[in-house]
């Protein structure tokens, strides 16, 4: 059924990685990225996998979600692997007909695995260890010096928030619908594309009504309840960097170090 | 008593349905007092949403004036301080809850009103355990049963601190036990906290729980009394398409066959009783 | 004469298997005759929503048997459309299923989609509007402009132009004032007595269902709690007062009176009734008049 839908990827819990403010997991998320870019050897690159596995180890979300969240890319990883390996010129390292793998091949193609595989896992773990609104409360901050060049900061967090809250609501109202209009014989199973593509008609205009009549009504209850945009607000739930959230910082700031060293140790590969 | 809402010779005629369609309100005075239980009673199309829009600046008289402790819905600067002053809950639970969290939700109304943080914080958790349901603060809205999103939005409401709190009917869509939830929570906020209710319904048996009954008909009021005297004119609430309670209807019935039994009968306890004392006076044996 | 409407051990659980697993029908038997007006009452969660919906196959029991009309519900999957056009279901607010550009087309969706003639689809669509009252010149507007009550009328007559054998509604009251939910059960009576067919009516109130209803299902806890006349699933309001159900003020005012010896019927729910009843008691053993 429609219901089982979840919603964002959230995985609740109290783990520190929870704890920590949105705006820093969301800043640090970033800057691991670029960190598995700056990381151009196998062993610099290894510092993010270890990320990754301690990451995951503190946050205690089960090894399977982390398996679920790879899933999706892994064939388009192996056909990147696949195409550095054998398209990657160097110094050769085994031949067969017009197939060369090269030393240099090797390389790119375990350094691509293993930077996607990370920036997926390391993305993953902030959707899993904060709850979306927790996110867009984060981004809003984040993004809220972007107020003065004009962009609405604000109302697209406001945006957010609303598709949030009534995403589950027109999920179960999609399914009323579509059981009241099979109770009228609708036939939603069967035909080709066209006829298929036809048959959603009866739902999706109701569901289009519906959420307008929803939008109006919420409209007039947010004004109701003295709503006039971004300007003048305050929010009950503030956010606070802890000491835990400065000290991770620096933790990255010193692989960063770490990392930039590494890459100028020569290695085999 | 201080008045709080005074609506004098209200008119008002919505622009889309066009110049020659009848008034949905003509000619509405009503005075509400601070403190005061005051249900609005009416068929759908009787006008009672409309003129329950005009209390707190939703919508704006043609004719007449509207005045929120002594201020005119019409001066627009003072509309914000007008929605402070009354607050509005609204007939569909799903439809006023703006945040995915029930207290972000309570929280938003006083967060554009630019409180401070602590403060809300204080105020969210007072309204949430008024309402009853400081235990679901960190619920998620969709999580909730219809009665129990009603209670929220009235923790929403109430987090203001307004003075008046405009219910359009609040139950329309409830199941009875939400229902009967919701009705308490109105009720404890009317008696305990001393918060004025204007609640705009159709069921006769919310509105022999206020203090005061004013019935709409065509854009007018028909009666204006205690929920005794209004129930008591039951011909002419039937023949707007209104029900009674039955235990009045009972006694109305009994009273045309001659039983001595008083037309203000509301609940059932009333008429046991007056049935009890009349079955005495006619002799009626029982075991 | 053979049942209409079957169930033989029915349950149904939600999201078996998970952390949220929750009996909604459990091992449901009943036996409903043809040409019944069966009202429906228990609180929210008892299971009657979940009941109805097995009816004409939207939900699949978990275990047990339905037969419409003596058939195996579930015998065939193919099949599994038709009886969707013999028993009819009325959901709760069907006016938000409401899509098509007129009135007319809107009601003619369900037996365009049973594949009947353009003769005979009229013939519905005429028919099945003046079950609901509608007038023959509101057929050509767009549903969208008709009044709330006059669109839950519209998705009523939607349903009933499939002629189900069986009708089944969904609280269809729901959210209306009393001059529009008079309507619309005068109108299902009416419906009933001409057509003789079998209509199951979900409802809150015990008001309506005594008014209205041949039978009374009540439902409690995931179980048929009583299937039974009118006058004896009243003979038991005082259980059904500890359920939560909402029971009318004069059966109450009854039976408070019948606890202080008074000799009246222990089945009362109408104020005709306990005015009449009331009255003979005096007439009997004291002194005045019949109502």
């Amino acid at each position: 059924m429609l219901k089982d839908i979840t919603i964002g990827q959230y995985f609740p819990g109290q783990s520190l990685l929870h704890r920590m403010d949105p705006r820093m997991k969301l800043i640090l998320t970033l800057y691991f990225v670029v960190l598995l870019f700056v990381a151009s050897n196998l062993l610099s690159v290894s510092l993010g996998v270890l990320v990754v596995i301690v990451g995951y180890a503190v946050s205690k979300v089960p090894l399977r979600m982390l398996l679920k969240s790879v899933r999706p890319v892994l064939l388009i990883v192996a056909f990147t692997a696949l195409l550095n390996l054998f398209f990657v010129d160097g110094t050769p390292v085994f031949q067969w007909g017009f197939l060369t793998i090269t030393q240099e091949g090797i390389r790119y193609a375990v350094l691509i695995c293993v930077r996607i595989v990370c920036l997926i896992a390391g993305t993953s773990l902030l959707t899993y260890t904060t709850s979306p609104i927790a996110l867009t409360d984060g981004l809003e901050r984040l993004l809220a010096p972007l107020n003065r060049i004009h962009l609405p900061v604000h109302e697209l967090a406001m945006m957010m928030t609303i598709a949030l809250r009534f995403i589950p609501t027109l999920v179960e109202e999609t399914d009323k619908i579509i059981s009241a209009q099979k109770a009228r014989g609708a036939d939603l199973e069967s035909g080709g594309l066209f006829q298929r593509a036809k048959a959603l008609i009866p739902i999706l205009i109701p569901l289009f009504i519906s959420a307008f009549r929803r939008a109006d009504e919420l409209a007039m209850a947010m004004e109701c309840r003295c709503y006039r945009g971004g300007e003048g607000r305050t929010r009950m739930r503030q956010l606070h960097y802890s000491a835990w959230d400065y000290a991770i910082l620096g933790l990255f700031v010193a692989m960063t170090v770490a990392v930039v060293l590494i890459n100028r140790i020569p290695l085999p590969i | 008593m201080n008045t709080i809402i005074q609506a004098q010779d209200v008119h008002f005629r919505y622009e889309e349905a066009g110049q020659g369609s009848p008034l949905v309100l003509d000619g509405v005075s009503l005075e509400i007092r601070q403190g005061e239980f005051l249900a609005v009673l009416g068929h759908n199309g009787s006008g009672k949403s409309t003129l329950a829009k005009h209390f707190n600046a939703i919508l704006l008289p043609m004719g007449g004036k509207v005045y929120v402790k002594g201020m005119d819905t019409q001066d627009e600067e003072r509309l914000y301080d007008i929605r402070q002053q009354v607050g509005m809950v609204f007939q569909n639970p799903d439809n006023q809850i703006v945040a995915t969290i029930v207290e972000e939700d309570v929280a938003f109304g006083l967060e554009n009103i630019g409180v401070a943080p602590e403060e809300i914080r204080r105020r969210v958790d007072e309204a949430l355990k008024a309402v009853g349901m400081y235990e679901y603060r960190e619920h998620a809205p969709h999580q909730l049963s219809g009665g129990q999103k009603q209670r929220v939005a009235i923790a929403g409401v109430i987090a203001m601190r307004p003075d008046c709190i405009v219910m359009d009917e609040p139950t329309a869509m409830l199941d009875p036990r939400g229902r009967r939830e919701v009705l308490k929570t109105i009720r404890a906020l009317n008696k305990e906290f001393g918060i004025t209710v204007v609640l705009i319904t159709h069921y006769m048996d919310e509105a022999a729980q206020s203090d005061r009954v004013v019935v709409m008909n065509d854009g007018k009021i028909l009666l204006d009394g205690t929920p005794r005297e209004v129930f008591s004119h039951v011909a002419l609430l039937k023949q707007v398409g209104l029900d009674v309670p039955q235990a009045t209807e009972l006694c109305h019935q009994l009273r045309r066959q001659g039983w001595k039994v008083p037309d203000d009968v509301l609940t059932v306890e009333e008429c046991v009783t007056a049935l009890l004392k009349e079955l005495e006076v006619k002799h009626v044996r029982h075991s | 004469m053979s049942a209409i409407l079957k169930l033989e051990h029915v349950s149904y659980v939600y999201s078996k298997g998970t952390p949220f697993e929750k009996t909604a029908i459990d091992d449901i038997n009943l036996e409903i005759q043809p040409g019944e007006l069966v009202g429906v009452i228990g609180h929210t969660g008892s299971g009657k929503s979940t009941l109805v919906q097995h009816l004409n196959g939207l939900l699949e029991p978990t275990s047990g048997k339905i037969y419409i009309d003596g058939q195996d519900l579930w015998a065939d999957r193919t099949k599994l459309r038709t009886f969707r056009f013999q028993v009819g279901l009325v959901f709760q607010y069907p006016e938000y299923q409401l899509f098509e550009e007129t009135v007319y087309k809107d009601i003619a969706f369900g037996p365009k989609n049973m594949g009947l003639s353009q003769e005979e689809i009229h013939r519905r669509v005429l028919q099945a509007a003046a079950f609901v009252g509608l007038q023959e010149d509101q057929l050509q507007k767009s549903p969208f402009e008709l009044s709330g009550g006059q669109k839950r009328r519209v998705a009523i007559a939607g349903v009933l132009a499939m002629e189900p054998q069986v009708l089944v509604l969904d609280e269809p009251t729901a959210g209306l004032d009393p001059r529009g939910r008079d309507l619309i059960l005068d109108q299902i009576k009416a419906y009933h007595e001409k057509q003789r067919n079998t209509v199951l009516l979900i409802s809150h109130s015990m008001e309506d269902v005594a008014k209205y209803a041949t039978k009374v299902l009540v439902m409690n806890q995931a179980k048929v709690f009583l299937y039974d006349t009118v006058d004896q699933v009243f003979s038991h309001a005082q259980e059904m007062e500890q359920m939560g159900l909402d029971v009318p003020q004069v059966t109450k005012i009854c039976l408070e009176l019948r606890k202080r010896g008074y000799a009246l019927p222990d089945n009362i729910y109408t104020v005709e009734q306990a005015c009449r009843a009331l009255s003979r008691l005096a007439a009997l053993e004291g002194r005045g008049t019949s109502c």
